[in-house]
């Protein structure tokens, strides 16, 4: 293959899948009008794949997630998990949603299900917060507490993680910083991961896989293969980037 | 006011009306908030009590006493419930704006972690609904202190209430004062030794 990117039509074929999703279609009730927002979507999911969403807002890249999640079961689809049920999930809201009441520390231990202080200080030193570790939330700045939000996610020792815009609306050093720590966390441990995002590059950096979406009543217009070398390295990011940006401008080959 | 705190009568009637005060505030800030959230929560319920809390609400105070005096006795019993039923529809209608004001976020964030019933209610609910406590807790201690006097002088021989009608019988308004002064400073002293206190420590985490 020349280009960085390959359109392809699955990930690594022979790899365990933890999730098989399947989603017919959804549509939200709104002032008596429905709304399809899903429609047609099917996403098989490696235990150690991170597959990266990207699309415009509005197109149901956060309702797939919360389907997912299983906040949301008014769909018409399946969700099937591999193995014995409904995995540990992770979930990196799009706001930060630490309660303020508690300390960085103590919002980890909360979500945790059995207590694991030492997990808690080693995610928090990884993403870089050893030092706001009894901080209130008030006192941290927004990327701060995104990554106080990812090392919340990662304590609970999941098996999938979903990232909901992790770090939209951050300036590019911050946003390029927290990237990097965000991979040293999914390093250590590495798990399934759905990245919901509208920014490619960013998409670029950190996918095993990028399904591009559709405006209206989501489908997957292309989906793309970061080959294997080229993954998660800072260097070889751009090259995915604009074998990405090429396949967006040459007509679905189907 | 010496002579009357010598004498033990001013103690002794501050103390019986303060219990009062406290039987009654703890009953309804109990229950005013447990019906409170619930119809924050729950449509149906609001939709069903929402009548009977707004005529709860304004029905005057005299009313609610005479009637419970009149159906339940002159006894204790009556005077604390009298105090409480008038206080109960201020903490419902203060508590079910907080549990209007829940924030989603925070409930989906609890369920997506799995966190318990029990650990949601106290680490991501209450802390939530702190300031809507304290504001019914301060309008309610206001609003106990006004009625518990009247109650008391309708129908009870003992207390301030009780006190005062005696000596506005005789007129004597230095012992009015005198008790007057007393309340004042009871209240002065709950609000700066308790209620502020306990106030800083919830919200500490503000800044």
């Amino acid at each position: 293959m020349g280009g960085a990117a390959t359109v392809g039509t699955l990930g690594d074929a022979m790899a365990p899948v933890i999730l098989r999703l399947h989603i017919e279609g959804k549509a939200f009730r709104t002032a008596g009008k429905t709304l399809p927002v899903l429609g047609g979507f099917d996403l098989a999911l490696g235990t150690r794949e991170i597959v990266a969403l990207v699309g415009p807002s509005g197109c149901g890249k956060t309702t797939l997630l919360r389907i997912v999640g299983g906040l949301d079961t008014d769909f018409q689809g399946t969700l099937d998990w591999h193995g014995a049920g409904m995995p540990r999930i992770g979930t990196v809201f799009q706001e930060p949603r630490l309660l303020p009441w508690r300390t960085v520390h103590q919002n980890i231990l909360l979500a945790q299900r059995t207590a694991n202080p030492e997990l808690a200080d080693d995610l928090l030193h990884i993403l870089d917060l050893a030092p706001f570790r009894d901080a209130f939330p008030s006192t941290l700045s927004l990327g701060m507490a995104r990554r106080a939000s990812i090392a919340r996610a990662f304590a609970i020792e999941p098996e999938l993680v979903l990232l909901d815009e992790p770090f939209v609306s951050l300036d590019p050093a911050m946003a390029a910083r927290s990237r990097e720590l965000l991979l040293n966390a999914w390093g250590a441990r590495p798990t399934a991961a759905l990245l919901v995002t509208h920014d490619r590059a960013e998409a670029a950096l950190l996918a095993d896989r990028i399904l591009l979406l559709a405006e209206r009543s989501t489908h997957v217009l292309r989906e793309i293969i970061v080959p294997q070398e080229l993954r998660r390295s800072a260097a070889a990011a751009p090259a995915v980037l604009a074998g990405l940006d090429n396949a967006m401008t040459r007509p679905a080959d189907r | 006011m010496a002579q009357q705190t010598l004498s033990g009568e001013l103690p002794w009637n501050l103390a019986i009306t303060l219990a009062r005060v406290a039987a009654a505030f703890a009953l309804s800030l109990l229950l005013g908030s447990a019906l409170g959230i619930a119809m924050g929560r729950w449509r149906r319920l609001d939709l069903m009590l929402d009548n009977a809390v707004t005529v709860l609400l304004n029905l005057p105070a005299l009313v609610v006493i005479v009637l419970i005096y009149v159906w339940f006795g002159l006894n204790e019993f009556s005077a604390i419930a009298a105090v409480a039923l008038n206080k109960l529809p201020t903490t419902v209608v203060t508590l079910r704006e907080g549990a209007r004001a829940l924030d989603p976020g925070f409930a989906e964030m609890a369920s997506s972690f799995h966190m318990s019933r029990w650990r949601t209610l106290r680490h991501v609910t209450l802390p939530q609904l702190t300031p809507y406590f304290f504001a019914a807790s301060r309008a309610g201690l206001a609003l106990i202190w006004k009625i518990v006097l009247v109650v008391e002088l309708l129908g009870r021989s003992n207390g301030v209430g009780f006190q005062i009608q005696i000596y506005f019988q005789l007129f004597d308004v230095t012992l009015i004062l005198a008790y007057t002064l007393a309340f004042i400073l009871v209240v002065q002293v709950i609000e700066w030794a308790a209620l502020q206190p306990l106030e800083r420590w919830a919200t500490q985490w503000r800044r």
